[in-house]
């Protein structure tokens, strides 16, 4: 799967960001953010638009499996 | 010459850029310094403003408040910046009268969008009466302006967050949502025009209209969110503040550009400081949550007055609306109800 990696982004960023690669990644999409504000974001982002998010915690970063 | 982007140079924007509550906290409570007699609201007091007894029922109130562009055309930042500024004066119930500008400038910029800012900011200050005497530049990789600002009142008439009292009707004075909006202004998701507008304009009309009435508390809203400033108000008059949240005016889409995602980071910092002072009801959406707690940038007045004084009031002024009543003080500062 596909991975973006907006570390250092701060928001929106990073929405505008998954909201591109979604658009050329329709079927899903790895997303690591390194801060909180561009977590809840992000998932938020995925979530409206229907996909299902999986949350897995780092060091400092999380990854986010955004899914049909 | 080259089209500047403002917005593009920083990292924040507006008062969403204000340290996290919880950190200012941490970092400046229980700090000690002499006592000055003539300070009636100083460091200890959550205030909008310094008050200064100048005697003879004449106090004198200051406030500087400074942050990054949120928008891309200097001269409404300029605008926006001093209209925010000059707010806390209003908010004190004082007449804004000098200023002095603080400038931080990235010399990637042409030195023409220092002069635009400026003619905003003189723009913004003419029509509340001010003059702009002064001020201090700095060179800085991100661009950030504002004033500070002295304004003037009689002593008995100074509004603080003190004093609000059970019965009082809550007023906000200008629609919500700000932050949202332009975050997703920033996306690209929206021109943001309503939200800019409402960022120029002055709480001069908010403030000129309580004539005759009596004010108990009073505030602005900026950026610790209408959560924070209640809360604030609330703990300073001791009472519980309990808000309506179905009578709030959004801008138009806030709650959608909520629910893509397009919140501003200062939203989350505020609910850590404020989760545990604030009752929530248990069928607000992620999306309400979020609008309940962004910060907003040059927001209205928010005035606790009488339920007859409050009538009057909302005659006077028409982007006005109550929000809610203080109640006795209860288990939280602040109870919102659907």
């Amino acid at each position: 799967m596909r991975e973006l990696d907006t570390s250092g982004f701060s928001c929106p960023e990073p929405v505008i960001m998954t909201k591109k690669a979604l658009k050329d990644s329709p079927e899903g999409l790895v997303v690591i953010v390194d801060n909180r504000a561009s977590k809840e974001n992000v998932t938020r982002y995925a979530t409206a638009l229907g996909y299902k998010v999986d949350t897995e915690e780092g060091k400092g970063s999380w990854k986010l499996r955004i899914l049909k | 010459m080259e089209e500047v982007r403002l917005t593009q140079l920083v990292r924040s924007s507006g008062c969403n850029a204000k340290l996290p509550p919880g950190d200012l906290h941490n970092a400046l409570d229980n700090l000690t310094q002499r006592r000055c007699e003539s300070l009636i609201e100083g460091f200890e007091s959550s205030d909008d403003a310094l008050v200064y007894d100048l005697g003879d029922n004449r106090v004198l109130i200051e406030t500087v408040d400074f942050f990054p562009p949120m928008v891309d055309d200097p001269e409404v930042f300029g605008e926006i910046a001093a209209a925010n500024s000059i707010s806390d004066i209003y908010a004190m119930g004082g007449e804004p009268e000098i200023a002095m500008s603080l400038m931080c400038f990235p010399s990637c910029l042409d030195i023409s969008v220092m002069r635009c800012i400026m003619q905003g900011a003189i723009r913004k200050t003419e029509e509340a009466g001010v003059v702009i005497a002064g001020g201090h530049t700095l060179s800085d990789r991100e661009p950030k302006f504002g004033l500070a600002v002295t304004g003037f009142a009689c002593k008995n008439e100074v509004w603080t967050n003190k004093g609000a009292r059970e019965g009082d009707a809550v007023i906000l004075t200008k629609k919500l949502g700000v932050g949202i909006q332009m975050t997703a202004h920033k996306a690209g998701e929206t021109g943001a025009e309503e939200a800019i507008m409402q960022m120029r304009t002055l709480n001069k009309k908010a403030k000129e209209a309580a004539g005759g009435l009596s004010i108990h508390a009073a505030t602005d809203v900026t950026g610790f969110s209408l959560m924070g400033h209640s809360y604030e108000v609330a703990s300073a008059s001791d009472v519980t503040i309990e808000i309506e949240f179905s009578s709030l005016r959004y801008l138009d889409k806030t709650e959608e550009f909520a629910r893509f995602g397009f919140v501003p980071e200062g939203r989350y910092t505020n609910e850590d400081y404020l989760s545990d002072k604030i009752a929530l009801p248990d069928n607000l959406t992620l999306s309400q949550r979020d609008m309940l707690f962004t910060p907003e940038t040059s927001g209205g007045l928010l005035l606790f007055m009488s339920p007859l004084d409050a009538d009057e009031y909302l005659k006077r002024v028409d982007s006005a609306y109550a929000i809610g009543k203080v109640k006795e003080k209860g288990e939280k500062p602040v109870v919102v109800r659907m």
